[in-house]
């Protein structure tokens, strides 16, 4: 099994991106996932067992309930889940330094 | 050709660390930081307070074409050292994420040139890691505004 392609395929589609923004910023179930997406409950699910069969989340059983998590161990595998964090840093720094050249000749 | 801002973040670690080298004079590099209205410019928000001293504070803010807040920042001022230094917290508002530490250290490397080295410690590794992850999650360029509606704040600064 090629698990990076299987990675990228499962990143591809916005709505799976859109589950891992969600549970980048706190764990939570199932139901609770679901209930921020238009798109039917089964649906969900099925987005949530492709992401959780590729390890980028995981599950975690909190007295009858499910909780999903997010892997950072498996998503720092790949460097490029990491290029997007440096690339907003890099874009800023651009345009300080561009701000700051413009500054200095205006002076 | 090597990359001008590195990301310094070892597995298992609540702090990382970002570089940055500027083809600019140290002192330009730290007015950027010290000018609210040159904040303005490149971080892209509006720069409510900040106070540029010893136990002072800042807040920023940004709104939306219509006129919602969408992000909203403040954090206390530990250390304020000209050219060199600033020790400062940072939190976002709204958002499930602790405040975050931040040491900001300005370097001389020619006259034409310098160094800034960012060094911000979390309150958790599980923390950090998230925060690492959120810009490649949100998506730089896909579905950037739908995610934003989804999750109803934006989800880095």
């Amino acid at each position: 099994m090629n698990l990076r392609r299987d990675v990228f395929q499962a990143i591809a589609d916005p709505t799976r991106r859109g589950i891992l923004l969600l549970v980048a910023s706190q764990s939570m179930t199932a139901g609770v996932i679901a209930s921020n997406f238009d798109t039917a409950r089964p649906t969900v699910s099925k987005h949530l067992q492709i992401l959780t069969e590729c390890e980028l989340l995981e599950q975690k059983q909190t007295g009858r309930e499910i909780y999903y998590y997010i892997n950072a161990k498996k998503m720092k595998e790949v460097a490029d889940f990491i290029e997007p964090f440096r690339k907003m840093w890099d874009d800023r720094f651009n345009k300080l330094e561009t701000i700051m050249k413009k500054y200095k000749s205006n002076k | 050709m090597e990359k001008r801002t590195k990301i310094n973040a070892e597995a298992g670690k609540q702090e990382l660390q970002i570089t940055r080298e500027f083809d600019l004079p140290l002192e330009l590099l730290f007015k950027a930081y010290e000018e609210p209205e040159i904040v303005e410019q490149w971080m892209g928000t509006k720069v409510l307070k900040l106070e540029n001293k010893k136990h002072g504070s800042w807040q920023f803010e940004t709104t939306d074409a219509k006129g919602n807040v969408v992000f909203k920042a403040n954090g206390v001022i530990h250390e304020f050292v000209p050219n060199r230094k600033i020790t400062r917290t940072f939190e976002m508002e709204n958002t499930p994420f602790d405040v975050q530490l931040e040491f900001l250290e300005f370097e001389k490397l020619t006259d034409d040139t310098c160094k800034l080295n960012m060094h911000i410690v979390y309150r958790s590794v599980a923390l950090r890691d998230r925060m690492l992850l959120l810009p490649f999650a949100q998506g730089i360029n896909m579905a950037h505004n739908r995610l934003q509606d989804i999750v109803g704040k934006p989800a880095c600064r």
